[in-house]
């Protein structure tokens, strides 16, 4: 495989980044939220290399990669949609806010859409049940979305905000 | 500035004590009488109120505050958690205690206006009183049935300022533990108050304590457990929001006690809020010698760093949480050993839930005897509920143990959203039950949930309605515990799979009267045979719906009908006699299954039905019904 | 201290910190495990509570506890034959039979599987549960383990043997809730990992999830094809274990017997992998002493092992000049029967079968490297099988292996030393190296010719042997991570030595991965090692270098061991392969 050479080289990022941790293999979880925050999701490559830099079997980072669902080892959209599956949003109609967004976006929960702007996702409880049911779009929250309209006009936002400069998804929720 | 004294500590508290003076004045003034007084606002910046806005509502303030000349007198802070989410984004104005619902960033030109420059209250955003009609500007019936111990600084003070913190007698208590107490009197302070974990296990907090401090070891843990992953529970983040500088006092009180000096915070990846208002308290006690070396000239040391989740719900489970520190699965282990034995690496743990250590600091202060003087017998103190659903006053209520669901649903939560009936209240979230109409007045506690087939769980406490179906309540919990069950033990890992595939089967109109039998003694023997905490409570949504709402099981068996007309399989839409022949439904039918000549009524092809419900949404006439 | 309590009702007293599952025991109350195994020596302890099988009440508990991994308490009641206890234990069965394949006549894992055998023991007689099975590939894509995740029963017993005790961390348990299944990394073919094919995980499994490569077909095929001449050799520790295929006690040695089944199968001669021990002794200890003598790089390892040697490839590339060069003693044996053999009987090497009967998995990987062969058609050992293999062999073909009466091997592959037997238990071969070794550098002969702290169950072993004034440091270790506790003393100049033996298995080759299962019954692995050194007793000729068939092999064929003719032959080379 070849990496050419890239002002923005993450795996030296994320190497200074295990260099500078006190401890190593405690820190897997840390670690690899760092690297999904760097490379927006984790592949093999990236798992191996982590593998290779604390000195632990692949297949035990690949074992809690594929064990937390926070964790993602396919490539995600600009954009990413989190509807609230938690109870409080449930008994408020979120089955049916996640059923609309499938449709708008045309993609099942957990895909990504062919242009690869948006991908979708449920998530449990994000304590905004006084807005239920809500959606989160890479960290920003949208409450009582009860009416197709309105979830369509704040895709569309995101949308419209294609031609600026997008940073990457995930920017949110996870910590630095 | 580091604190290298009791002294120090106790000077800065006197200083800063005048920020409080104007906060919830016992005899409050009126907005005219404040005019030209100094003056605070109070935005709230929980969650909820955070996502409508809240933050633009701060910056709108100041900008027009500024504006107006006003802004020398009149200081806008951001705090945690009101509580009364139904109503956001919150604001409250001192010395006069009024306080603004529903404001948006727009409203703001008109608030400065009305309140700040002509000293009258903006009518149209107070309270109104949905019986009488009457605007309320403070006092609201939403509060009067609370008592705010665990959430006693939220809403109250910034929690981006460790000096207001300290003003309302913060790290006093641990000023306290260090100088005039011993460990095992602090442990007995605890004990004697009756503190219970607040996670959902109920363990007494003082027992642990002595527990992990009598086990032999050269090094111990504190871990504060912030993995709240009930689905509709967000006390723990409230309290992180709005007051971390408390949790951060109870791990230093509870690791002096234990003998710890390391503290971590498994705190949830997706509370980035919290996580950053953690962060700011970490490094301002750090700078005020709190956290650190010699802490006020003492001898004891100690740090706290903060761990992140991943999203596994199991982890709140502690040994599973301790795993996941540890850097692996997070898988729960067998216990024992209890992680007071061996813990994190192997040394004695002390685990412990954020609303509990929010209690620690004001027990030590005012005393065991104190707390234990509030809730009942075995419960003391008070419990933070998340109330939502389909309740009018969504939020976050605390109450004392012992309070009746009914106190909690109606007279604080407004009673149920458009005049709907009340059918069950769910507690202890995928691991509690739900709870029917005959016990709305029991008082809660600990042992009288457990007694009617619920549990305490953290906290979450969901109101249902006539048009929920308990069935498919059932489902949808475990759904989530299929989801979340870490895969290891049996029970869990096959066992919920295959409740959740019966409940499926019955929600689609092919459930028999045997799967109603396997439910529960799979149910049952799931209970008792499960590994950790997760499998031996996940089915208990599906015992409590049987036992108490039997019947609607049998309509969804045996009649093959869905009461509450939510499980789309067994709904059915017909055309009645008012249909005119608009053909309306016909064309917007996705199965193309309705059918019949313009201006005659139209019929639908039960067979082809996909219940969509377009047709019922489309028709200009009420032609259409289901049921 | 001891606790006292009640099971059943019995009261006994036991030391504290003992199980429910060791305390009912030793009143002879079972109770059924299915992912519990504690092999104590082997520091493989699987106490992870997770099939849920050995519940048991405890009054006072609120739910069942797990025998297996429940200390005992004082004054505890236990009870474990209640209605709700077996009623627990026999839907955890029907649960994971709900979740596993129903295919159990034509499973290779057939009447040797625990789950199926649990099943029967409780009575379970339908699944009242049905539902989505999970649904794996079957990796075949390795030449010595097949695995079927379909069939993992997630007891995880495969996953703490490669990872704790082997600490090889090939398998992990991947995703979570029902489709959790313990996998390789990123779901890779087993052959494209770091494993080393020990076969350990094959013989801790409890059903077919991980079973080895089976050849018999093949075995079958070349015997049933008259152009071929096929050759069979037998291993050490294959004597000592095939017995327990026909019922017979562990620890039983049926060499005899063994050869006379092998001849009724139609081998055309039967040698004994023995033999090439014996020649591996030649040849390690002169290069030993060649290293002594040129001050070489020392320690010497031992490289009779295949798993062993793929182990450093991967784990510990700076090394690979430590282990001794010799080919392990069946491919040695292979290679002889080819040139040696075929040379002096004037039969043609290319029409030679070699078929090696190991109680290794490893040995089938090991027999298609490529550079164990004369050239690329033509390797060394063609065939390898299992000592559970032959056992089905001879079962297929009828053989009334009981009754058998004993033969001999053939001549000259066939004849052998006490030193080459012990080469089947942990400590033999650094054993049969000494009793050599001594005699060459003091040219005296050797009296006591029994290591006896070279020998037994620990994990490391060491010791001090004093030659011609020089001490001699040795050490043995099997499993794989007591090898690499040693190594990395090596690597930090922690530790020194002149000599290590190391054997992937615990026990060395009588716990191999291709022996009858033990069940978790470390006994079984002691029987074995004892039958190991009486056989090693009973011979006439204790020491390698005066069997005197190899004494001729050199005399005519090779000329001086570790000679230019022993080096194209008998010896070879190693490779870095990666981490995964």
């Amino acid at each position: 495989m070849c990496d050419n050479p890239s002002p923005y080289n993450p795996y030296q990022q994320l190497d200074r980044y295990i260099d500078g941790l006190p401890y190593k293999k405690e820190n897997l979880i840390a670690i690899l939220h760092h690297a999904q925050q760097l490379f927006g999701y984790l592949p093999d490559k990236v798992q191996r290399h982590i593998a290779a830099r604390l000195d632990i079997p692949s297949a035990k980072v690949y074992g809690v990669v594929s064990f937390y669902s926070f964790f993602t080892m396919k490539p995600r959209g600009k954009h990413v949609v989190n509807v609230c599956m938690g109870t409080a949003c449930f008994v408020r109609g979120a089955e049916k806010l996640q059923q609309e967004i499938e449709k708008q976006l045309g993609i099942k929960t957990g895909q990504t859409t062919e242009d690869e702007l948006f991908s979708l996702d449920s998530l449990r409880c994000i304590g905004a049940c006084g807005l239920a049911p809500v959606m989160m779009v890479d960290g920003k929250v949208y409450g009582r979305l009860t009416h197709p309209e309105d979830i369509k006009q704040i895709l569309d936002e995101y949308r419209e905000s294609l031609a600026g400069d997008r940073e990457p998804a995930l920017k949110e929720g996870t910590p630095s | 500035m580091k604190l290298k004294t009791r002294d120090d500590l106790n000077n800065l508290k006197s200083q800063h004590q005048v920020l409080l003076q104007n906060r919830r004045s016992v005899q409050p003034v009126s907005v005219s009488e404040a005019q030209g007084k100094p003056r605070q606002v109070m935005v709230c910046g929980g969650t909820g109120c955070h996502a409508s806005n809240s933050p633009q509502i701060v910056e709108e303030l100041k900008a027009e505050l500024q504006r107006r000349g006003l802004a020398e007198q009149i200081n806008v802070l951001q705090t945690g958690c009101f509580g009364f989410c139904e109503k956001g984004p919150i604001l409250e104005v001192h010395p006069d205690n009024v306080l603004y619902l529903e404001v948006s960033p727009k409203d703001v030109p008109e608030l400065v206006e009305e309140h700040f420059v002509q000293g009258k209250p903006l009518e149209r955003l107070l309270y109104q009183d949905p019986n009488t009609e009457e605007r309320i500007a403070s006092d609201l019936p939403f509060y009067h049935s609370q008592m705010r111990i665990a959430l006693r600084n939220c809403s109250l003070i910034s929690p981006e300022d460790i000096l207001e913190y300290i003003a309302v007698d913060g790290y006093q208590a641990l000023a306290k533990v260090l100088f005039a107490m011993t460990p095992e009197s602090v442990i007995d302070v605890i004990k004697q108050s009756g503190l219970r974990g607040r996670g959902g296990g109920g363990f007494p907090t003082g027992l642990k304590w002595e527990l992990t401090r009598n086990n032999e070891a050269n090094n111990r843990y504190i871990i504060c457990n912030a993995d709240e992953g009930d689905p509709g529970a967000f006390m723990d983040r409230s309290i992180l929001e709005g007051d971390p500088h408390s949790v951060l006092e109870a791990m230093l009180i509870a690791g002096h006690t234990i003998s710890a000096s390391h503290g971590f915070i498994y705190i949830r990846a997706e509370y980035p809020l919290a996580i950053h208002r953690l962060e700011i308290a970490i490094k301002q006690a750090k700078q005020y010698g709190l956290l650190g070396k010699n802490i006020l000239g003492s001898d004891f040391c100690f740090d706290i760093e903060i761990k992140y989740g991943a999203g596994a719900f199991v982890c709140g489970e502690e040994t599973a949480l301790i795993h996941s520190i540890e850097g692996t699965r997070g898988e729960p282990s067998v216990k024992p050993p209890f992680p007071a034995q061996q813990g994190l690496w192997g040394k004695p743990t002390c685990v412990n839930n954020v609303e509990t250590l929010a209690n620690i600091p004001p027990i030590i202060l005012k005393g065991g005897d104190w707390f234990a003087g509030i809730g009942t017998e075995k419960s003391k103190g008070t419990k933070v509920f998340a109330l939502a659903g389909k309740v009018n006053n969504v939020g976050l209520v605390e109450v004392p143990m012992g309070t009746t669901l009914r106190q909690i649903i109606f007279d604080i939560g407004g009673g149920i959203k458009h005049h709907k009936t009340f059918k069950a209240a769910q507690t202890g979230g995928p691991s509690g039950g739900c709870i029917p109409t005959k016990f709305l007045d029991t008082p809660i506690d600990y042992e009288s949930l457990i007694a009617i087939g619920s549990m305490m769980g953290s906290g979450g406490l969901i109101v249902m309605d006539e048009s929920d179906c308990m069935v498919n309540i059932a489902k949808f919990y475990l759904e989530f515990t299929v989801d979340e069950s870490c895969g290891r033990c049996t029970a869990c890992r096959v066992g919920t799979k295959r409740l959740h595939e019966i409940l499926t089967k019955i929600t689609e109109g092919k459930g028999t009267l045997d799967d109603l039998d396997q439910l529960e003694k799979l149910g049952k023997t799931i209970k008792d045979s499960s590994l950790c905490g997760l499998g031996q409570s996940a089915p208990n949504p599906i015992l409590s719906t049987i036992e108490y709402f039997r019947d609607e099981y049998l309509a969804h068996i045996v009649d093959k009908t869905c009461p509450a007309g939510v499980c789309k399989s067994l709904l059915r839409y017909d055309i009645t006699d008012k249909c005119k022949g608009c053909t309306l439904c016909a064309q917007n039918c996705p199965a193309g299954c309705i059918t019949g000549s313009p201006k005659e009524p139209h019929s639908i092809d039960q067979e082809r039905c996909l219940k969509c419900g377009a047709c019922l949404e489309k028709c200009r006439f009420d032609a259409i019904i289901h049921h | 201290m001891d606790v006292k309590l009640t099971i059943n009702d019995i009261p006994l007293t036991v030391p504290e910190g003992m199980s429910i599952l060791d305390a009912a025991r030793t009143v002879n109350i079972d109770i059924p495990t299915l992912c519990y195994l504690n092999l104590h020596e082997m520091r493989l302890n699987n106490h992870i509570a997770s099939c849920r099988v050995c519940l048991v009440e405890v009054e006072g508990r609120r739910t069942l506890a797990p025998a297996c991994s429940t200390p005992v308490s004082h004054n505890m009641v236990v009870k474990t034959d209640t209605p709700r206890a077996i009623q627990a234990r026999r839907t955890m069965v029907e649960l994971l039979l709900s979740d596993h394949p129903k295919s159990c006549l034509t499973c290779a894992k057939n009447l040797d599987c625990d789950l199926q055998a649990l099943a029967a023991d409780l009575g379970v007689r339908n699944i009242s549960y049905e539902g989505e099975e999970t649904e794996f590939e079957i990796d075949k894509s390795s030449l010595a383990i097949i695995r079927d995740p379909n069939k993992c029963i997630r007891c995880r017993r495969c996953e703490t043997m490669c990872n704790d005790v082997q600490t090889v961390g090939v398998y992990s348990a991947v995703g979570r809730g029902f489709e959790t299944v313990v996998k390789t990394a990123f779901d890779l073919p087993q052959h494209e990992t770091s494993c080393t094919f020990c076969g350990q995980c094959i013989a801790v499994c409890p059903t077919g999830a991980l079973m080895e490569l089976d050849q018999v077909d093949k075995v079958w095929k070349a015997l049933n094809d008259p152009t071929r001449y096929v050759i069979v050799e037998t291993a050490p520790a294959v004597r000592v274990a095939l017995g327990e295929g026909f019922g017979l006690e562990p620890g039983t040695i049926v060499t005899g017997k063994m050869v006379a089944a092998l001849r009724r199968l139609g081998f055309d001669r039967v040698f004994d992998t023995e033999f090439g021990a014996d020649v591996t002794i030649m040849e390690e200890a002169t290069e030993f002493m060649h290293r002594l003598k040129h001050g070489g790089r020392l320690p010497i390892l031992t490289s009779c092992c295949p798993a062993w040697v793929k182990f450093f490839e991967h784990q510990f590339p700076d090394l690979l000049d430590i282990p001794s060069t010799c080919k392990s003693p069946h491919e040695m044996l292979g290679v002889l029967a080819k040139s040696y053999y075929a040379d002096t009987y004037g039969i043609d090497p290319q029409k030679i079968t070699v078929v090696s009967v190991m109680p290794c998995v490893a040995k089938k990987y090991e027999a298609a490297r490529p550079e164990l062969g004369q050239d690329p058609v033509t390797p060394d050992v063609d065939i390898v099988i299992t000592t559970r293999e032959l056992c089905r062999m001879i079962r297929e073909a009828g053989i009334h292996f009981e009754r058998l009466n004993d033969e001999e091997f053939d001549h000259p592959l066939g004849e052998s030393t006490g030193a080459a037997v012990v080469f089947g238990t942990t400590g033999g071969v650094i054993e049969a190296a000494l009793r050599t070794a001594y005699e060459w550098l003091t040219g005296k002969p050797l009296e006591h010719v029994e290591f006896e702290n070279l020998r037994g169950m620990d994990g490391i072993k060491e010791a001090v042997v004093p030659i011609e004034g020089r001490d001699f440091k040795i050490a043995v270790t099997h499993g794989l991570g007591n090898a690499r506790t040693i190594l990395e003393k090596i690597q930090s100049g922690e530790a020194q030595y002149d000599a290590i033996e190391i054997m992937a298995c615990p026990g060395g080759c009588i716990g191999g991965g291709g022996q009858p299962y033990h069940h978790g019954n470390v006994e079984i692995l002691k029987a074995r090692a004892a039958a190991i050194y009486e056989e090693d007793r009973s011979k006439p000729r204790r020491k390698s270098h005066e069997n005197p068939a190899v004494i001729e092999l050199y005399k005519n064929y090779i000329g001086e061991p570790y000679g230019e003719r022993a080096h194209e032959l008998l010896h070879t080379s190693f490779t870095q392969r990666p981490k995964i």
